[in-house]
């Protein structure tokens, strides 16, 4: 805790009153005595003045300024009395950015301690804690600029460029297949066997196949450079013995032209990996996947009467990732980001917190046979209370004020989506609104926000000086 | 891990006293032999399953950064057609043409040049005013000193956002509307409260012993405030000049308003660049990198300076 020193200063320093005067002091020494306390008085006004100038002009000063202009019309020429402050609560877009905040303010701050604590226990477990402290510090030395640029690339929705969707796609491609073929789709007006397509997007024969017939499927609409490389010249299938219900899959397009719709015409290519089912009563009953010519059989098969079907998950739009800059959760994504800059603070601060705690209680505890489930929530966290409160009042402050980071990430479309407070004040007084009285408003009202932090700072420093 | 295994060798070796004292020597020996056995077993996995999520955490932690600097070395095309990882594989994409691109860039170059202009005159002036004030706050007598005191903890964190109206209104009206010295200004103003809270609590730590001797050797204020104050103050001070350096070197909201196109530093340069031209990476990942790289030399630089600044700071 050696680090938050300056903030508890010894109580002999600063606030002492000035040394009574030695007992044996001549009356006679009163003039000049006098003298040199005005000396030391206008001494220390030389010191104070350029920082009180400065913190009067341009802090305190604005502070007044801007209460009173917002009780001012847009162009400053009408008082308005609280207008400004009713408008805020109806205008929708101030009242989506109070709501932003709000979410802001409820969520980062707990997830933020909550995630340091744990993350500076775990650290006390390991060789490597340094280089791991070092490292999750780094985003905080960085700009949020920076930050926003690294997360626009990191957020970016193409699977093909942004690594969160890649890798979100690549997780979903665990568990679904990938669609052989999207897009693409069979000729329903040709061939020997005419095929139509359901509303659920798959094809299907008429249900008039009986086992031993085989069938051939014209596909169009697959762009040449997504053929599979293995894909082999189409052949028509042959003759299929009992049970058994066969067929080819072939793309229905002769490169350089020619050819005849829904027949396989030489030049053409299977489609492998194609997915085709037999249908009975609009029950699935067999299924199997075309080989590199694009031949399938479906055996098995009792006497009947059967459709042959290519379902809809052959052409589907592949799975495409999340929308992570989207207007529904654009505002989690920052905060994600801003957890990534923020989150080495709260654990560096607490791990001093750790270091700083007395081990013999801990020792004592273990020995006791308290697990460490125990410790951590009976000992450790209660006597990291104040850390644990300095980091958490000190991000909610920091997340009323967030701005660079919301201003950079959400794309302009969606920036309304994710507006918070500093940026709906930016935007009404200087991005385009040009409305001062209700620009003031919203900064008296981050103001007002703030009053609790200030008190508890002006209580801490207080406390530590008696 | 030193003081784990102290601990649990105090485990065993040292039972709880009384204990010790009624117990027969040998009857409890063989029992937390064999505890220490399994305990340690079970420390040994639950270390690793610690080990492994840090890990991940790091892993987590690091690959936006790689990502954007893995970026800021591709072309245009590599970055419209493929993802930055691809170059893990295939190193032969990498290259620095963006970096040159972006120095000969008058615009860039201008704005990184800004940045400095802004941020180094911010970081004396806040220091030396604040020390100043500091000493002031912490050793000199005055009328309503420590009201004054608790105004400047008050002022601490209030938003920047309540002062831009109205300093802008008044930098219009000064002509520093817009200008370098104007951004400055307002950094400065608004860096002071904690500045001036970090010295002045540091300095009145210095023993009042080694003051008093200084003021009996009739030194006057200013010599003892530059010869003694500030030699004793100056890792306090080294922290808050880091702090405040890079506070204001990241800074992109202030000059965002402050400063025209002619005094605006990069950060601002970048986000104008992103606004007008949509993602052109090729500008913007090099840019980012390029504004990143001072601050990260400056952090492992005085890595121990900026952590206690900040941790100082955290009233913030």
């Amino acid at each position: 805790m050696s680090a938050t020193a300056p903030a508890v200063p010894p109580a002999s320093a600063g606030g002492t009153p000035p040394a009574p005067p030695p007992p044996g002091a001549p009356a006679g020494a009163d003039t000049p005595r006098r003298r040199a306390q005005r000396r030391r008085r206008l001494v220390a006004a030389l010191f104070l003045l350029p920082a009180l100038l400065l913190l009067g002009a341009l802090v305190v000063y604005p502070i007044l300024f801007s209460i009173g202009r917002s009780l001012f019309d847009a162009s400053g020429t009408r008082f308005v009395g609280a207008d400004n402050y009713v408008e805020m609560f109806r205008d929708p877009s101030t009242l989506k950015a109070i709501r932003n905040t709000t979410i802001w303010v409820v969520i980062t701050p707990a997830v933020l301690t909550g995630l340091g604590l744990i993350l500076a226990v775990l650290t006390e477990k390991i060789r490597w804690a340094t280089a791991f402290k070092l490292l999750m510090f780094m985003p905080m030395a960085i700009s949020f600029l920076a930050a926003g640029i690294i997360f626009r690339i990191t957020y970016e929705q193409d699977p093909e460029r942004g690594v969160l969707n890649a890798v979100a796609v690549g997780v979903h491609d665990v568990f679904a297949d990938r669609p052989a073929y999207p897009g693409a789709r069979a000729r329903e007006d040709a061939g020997e066997t005419p095929v139509t397509k359901d509303a659920d997007g798959s094809y299907g024969t008429a249900a008039d196949l009986t086992p031993g017939s085989t069938v051939s499927l014209g596909i169009v609409g697959v762009p040449p450079k997504e053929v599979p490389a293995d894909a082999e010249p189409a052949a028509p299938a042959p003759k299929a013995g009992d049970g058994v219900l066969a067929g080819t899959v072939h793309l229905d397009f002769v490169p350089g032209g020619g050819g005849e719709p829904g027949r396989i015409d030489s030049g053409e290519r299977g489609l492998p990996g194609m997915t085709v089912q037999a249908v009975r009563d609009g029950k699935v009953v067999g299924e199997t996947t075309t080989a590199a010519d694009g031949s399938f059989r479906l055996t098995g098969l009792a006497d009947g009467s059967y459709a042959v079907r290519l379902p809809a998950s052959n052409f589907a739009e592949p799975y495409g990732g999340v929308s992570w800059l989207g207007p529904a959760l654009v505002t989690p994504a920052i905060i994600a980001a801003y957890l990534w800059v923020w989150t080495g603070f709260a654990m560096v601060l607490i791990g001093a917190g750790l270091a700083a705690m007395p081990r013999d209680v801990l020792e004592a505890a273990r020995m006791d046979g308290a697990s460490e489930w125990q410790i951590f929530r009976s000992i450790t966290v209660p006597l990291l209370a104040p850390v644990l409160t300095v980091v958490f009042v000190t991000q909610v402050i920091n997340v009323m004020k967030v701005f660079d980071l919301v201003y950079i990430i959400a794309p302009g479309p969606v920036l309304q989506e994710a507006n918070v407070l500093a940026v709906q004040m930016w935007l009404v007084s200087f991005g385009g609104g040009n409305n001062q009285g209700l620009g003031s408003a919203i900064g008296v009202l981050l103001l007002l926000l703030v009053v609790p932090a200030m008190i508890f700072n002006i209580r801490r420093f207080r406390r530590s000086q008696s | 891990m030193t003081s784990h295994d102290t601990v649990a060798k105090g485990t065993v070796t040292q039972p709880p006293a009384p204990a010790a004292a009624d117990a027969g020597a040998g009857s409890s020996s063989g029992s937390p032999t064999r505890r220490s056995v399994a305990s340690r077993l079970t420390r040994w996995l639950s270390r690793g399953v610690v080990q492994a999520f840090l890990a991940v955490i790091a892993l987590i932690w690091l690959t936006p950064a790689l990502g954007l600097f893995l970026s800021s070395l591709r072309t245009e095309e590599a970055n419209s057609t493929s993802g930055w990882w691809t170059a893990l594989t295939g190193p032969s994409q990498l290259s620095i043409d963006n970096y040159t691109a972006l120095l000969e860039n008058s615009g860039i170059t201008q704005a990184l040049w800004n940045t400095v202009l802004i941020s180094v005159p911010t970081t004396v002036a806040v220091v030396v005013i604040a020390a100043l004030a500091g000493y002031a706050f912490a050793w000199l007598e005055f009328p309503g000193r420590d009201w004054i005191f608790l105004l400047v903890v008050g002022l601490l964190v209030v938003p920047v956002q309540v002062g831009l109206l109205p300093v802008a209104e008044m930098f219009g009206a000064l002509g520093l509307f817009g200008t370098i010295p104007g951004v400055v200004l307002f950094h400065v103003a608004y860096g002071l409260p904690f500045a001036i809270f970090l010295l002045r609590n540091y300095f009145a730590e210095i023993p009042r012993e080694m003051l008093e001797a200084a003021r009996m050797d009739g030194g006057g204020e200013w010599r003892i405030f530059t010869r003694l104050v500030l030699p004793v103050g100056r890792p306090a001070v080294a922290s808050l000049a880091i702090f405040q350096f890079l506070w204001v070197w990241n800074d992109m909201l202030v000059a965002l308003i402050f400063a025209d196109s002619d005094a605006q530093p990069l950060t601002v340069a970048l986000q104008s660049e992103m606004r007008q031209f949509g993602s052109n990476i090729e500008i913007l990942a090099p840019g980012a990198f390029l504004s990143l790289t001072v601050p990260l030399l400056v952090f492992f630089a005085f890595q121990k300076h900026f952590v206690q600044g900040v941790m100082a700071g955290s009233v913030k």
